[in-house]
């Protein structure tokens, strides 16, 4: 973490403090007004849109808020926690968002590195035009992305089909089967890859060339060398993009949205933690109920991220100089 | 995976230079077609959805259409117009215009030479299929373009994208400038706290966000999308900072020295020095705002006129899911731009994403 290179509260500039105190003070006093002035757009910002909302959002999940009847809310403790556990469509939903990224992140994260690989290797010509196609669909809104895919994903009109039939595969009904679905939003979402590809490239770039001469002397092949100098030296980015797609899942929206016309169809199979908390807040208007999930949802993100920092240690490399 | 090996793909190899620079070149053009063949894959939706988008309706169901937009040929003939199909005639495939339908054999004319006469086919017409040609149908645009109001969807979302990030850029350079350019107690665990708002998931200050702006009657206007963004957001202003950084501070000190205050040395010494990551801001943050789609939702779903692309279009896709012809069409405008500014800007983007990606 680069986060704070240059030194702070380091020597004065001025020559000999002691000769002229009054001017250094204001000098100083000056510096130090200017810097809040000058942030002080961030912290008006962070009070009103951070801090308190998450304060009244914590008292708004002890009670049973209701924008259509603000004055009849009441405090009920934690009923709102209790009921959680007793909430079959939250557990649908959790379940949904874990077989998802179960299934999904790590794949998405090997093709992003194999594209990255690919279009990273000098033995590919034209490298920045595939590195452009390959971030391309990041640039397209969402919501349009997705009615492409959709298309795409057609049962009977769509290419995807057209395709595994030409080879004599029967193809599902992949956005109305609940076991096809979630692969089908996974293949949707390997056209996001393009900042995971662009970070690991600028891990991969960052391996010293020697490193593969050495491995090489020492007789390893591809594989091997794959294994051991690629992969230690790029897992701090590994880490990162890990990181971010974990939490990308747990806010995983627009494009279960989109296929599901906002009901989490077929059968709540696309009945994300973000749509149903969505759904329970601005659909049934059960806003304390909201507030709590996002609590909740707020510990799970908290808890994975302090949960994979903890094993990091085992298999993120830390250079030297980082 | 020889990509990642690739520096060490024997520079010692044994043989003649000759040899080595055939077996590099067959390398090169082996990586280089799989490259093509992954990267064809991975954007065959987008030619889905051009060709579909230029398609008639009824191409779409028919049996043995080709996956290119045509029509069903005809022919007019002695004021009639007879279907072309392909009949198979001496062991080759003819387009034939059919004259005369019967139940075992039909008539034919060949519509390139009608006065060679009529061709007598033995065979059941009904198992041969249309004659397709090549034929863009534009009108799926025009019929997408009225029915979802681009003009007033196109105007809404500028409107918002283009505060939303005069606001998110304005204030992310004087904060960035604040936390780059000078001391003040607590600087340090303020940036830090900052960064760590990062991972506070939104929906945690949703609700009550959303209730304030319901009772000041902000939900279903523009505000509660653009007035926050006047408030400076960590991404940016991490982005910022870090640019500011590598700007030596002897021109500062040069302004200063020349008697400039603190806003003349943002306005004329950091600003023309920054304006890469400036770019680099002001597109991510448009293009975030353009793509936007959970906000919007939440504060304009009963005010249809003011909704951005993003939300007009899920409306649009849910109203017309039966007509892939006009959603195909509806998605090529709704993408046109964003795809366009990143052709000439890509290289801002591309840096942009490693900045705040790598050095954190």
């Amino acid at each position: 973490m680069a986060l704070n290179p240059v030194p702070a509260g380091g020597p004065p500039i001025v020559a000999d403090p002691a000769a002229r105190p009054r001017r250094w003070e204001t000098l100083r006093g000056r510096e130090r007004l200017s810097g809040l002035v000058f942030i002080a757009p961030w912290i008006v910002g962070f009070v009103l849109f951070s801090a308190l909302p998450m304060i009244a959002s914590l008292v708004l999940s002890l009670t049973d808020f209701d924008p259509r009847r603000p004055n009849e809310i009441t405090f009920i403790g934690l009923d709102n926690y209790a009921q959680m556990l007793r909430d079959p469509v939250l557990l649908e939903s959790l379940g949904v968002t874990v077989r998802f990224a179960v299934l999904v992140v790590p794949l998405t994260l090997g093709f992003a590195l194999a594209v990255a690989m690919l279009v990273n290797s000098t033995l590919l010509a034209g490298r920045n035009v595939f590195r452009t196609l390959f971030y391309l669909p990041m640039q397209i809104p969402l919501v349009a992305s997705t009615m492409v895919w959709v298309g795409v994903l057609n049962v009977s009109s769509g290419w995807l089909n057209l395709a595994l039939g030409s080879v004599g595969l029967p193809g599902p009904d992949w956005l109305n089967s609940t076991v096809w679905v979630l692969p089908a939003l996974g293949l949707m979402g390997l056209w996001g890859i393009g900042n995971m590809m662009l970070i690991f490239l600028a891990g991969l770039q960052s391996v010293p060339t020697e490193l593969y001469d050495a491995a090489r002397v020492d007789g390893a092949g591809r594989w091997a060398s794959f294994r051991s100098v690629t992969l230690p030296i790029i897992s701090p980015v590994l880490f990162y993009n890990l990181i971010i797609a974990l939490i990308a899942t747990f806010q995983y929206f627009t494009q279960a949205y989109v296929v599901s016309n906002g009901r989490g169809d077929p059968d709540r199979a696309t009945l994300f933690f973000n749509l149903n908390l969505y759904r329970e807040g601005f659909a049934f208007f059960h806003m304390g109920y909201a507030s709590a999930l996002a609590w909740l949802l707020f510990v799970i993100v908290l808890g994975l991220t302090i949960l994979l920092f903890r094993t990091a240690r085992g298999w993120v490399y830390e250079g030297g100089g980082r | 995976m020889r990509a990642v090996t690739a520096p060490l793909d024997r520079p010692m190899a044994q043989g003649s230079p000759l040899r080595r620079q055939l077996r590099r070149l067959a390398a090169v053009s082996g990586t280089t077609f799989l490259a093509i063949a992954v990267v064809s894959a991975f954007l065959m939706p987008l030619a889905f959805m051009i060709t579909t988008a230029f398609k008639e309706p009824s191409q779409l169901g028919a049996p043995g259409a080709p996956l290119y937009p045509a029509a069903p040929e005809t022919f007019e003939w002695e004021g009639r117009d007879l279907a072309v199909y392909d009949v198979p005639i001496d062991g080759t495939i003819r387009a034939l215009a059919l004259v005369e339908p019967h139940r075992e054999d039909a008539v034919f004319i060949d519509p390139v030479a009608p006065e060679a006469g009529l061709i007598e086919w033995q065979g059941r017409w009904r198992t041969l299929e249309q004659h397709w040609t090549f034929q863009l149908r534009a009108e799926n645009f025009s019929n997408a373009w009225n029915a979802i109001d681009f003009p007033q969807v196109f105007f809404n979302t500028f409107a918002i994208a283009g505060l939303s990030t005069l606001g998110a850029v304005l204030s992310g350079i004087c904060v960035a400038y604040g936390f780059s350019r000078f001391r003040f107690p607590g600087r340090n665990g303020l940036f830090i706290l900052m960064i760590a708002t990062i991972i506070l998931p939104f929906q945690v200050t949703l609700i009550p966000t959303y209730t304030v702006f319901l009772a000041l009657g902000w939900v279903g206007t523009w505000l509660p999308l653009i007035v926050p963004h006047f408030f400076a957001n960590a991404y940016n202003v991490f982005l910022l900072r870090q640019y500011f950084l590598t700007i030596p501070r002897d021109l500062d000190e040069a302004a200063m020295i020349d008697g400039a205050g603190s806003f003349r040395i943002l306005r004329s010494v950091i600003i023309p020095q920054a304006r890469p990551a400036i770019v680099a801001v002001t597109l991510f943050h448009f293009f975030w705002a353009w793509n936007e789609y959970f906000l919007p939702l939440v504060y304009l779903q009963s005010t249809p006129d003011l909704q951005p692309l993003s939300v007009a279009l899920s409306r649009f896709n849910a109203l017309f899911s039966t007509e892939p012809t006009l959603i195909q069409a509806a998605a090529i405008m709704a993408m046109a731009l964003p795809v366009v500014v990143f052709f000439f800007a890509q290289r801002a983007f591309m840096r942009g994403v490693v900045i705040t990606g790598v050095e954190k």
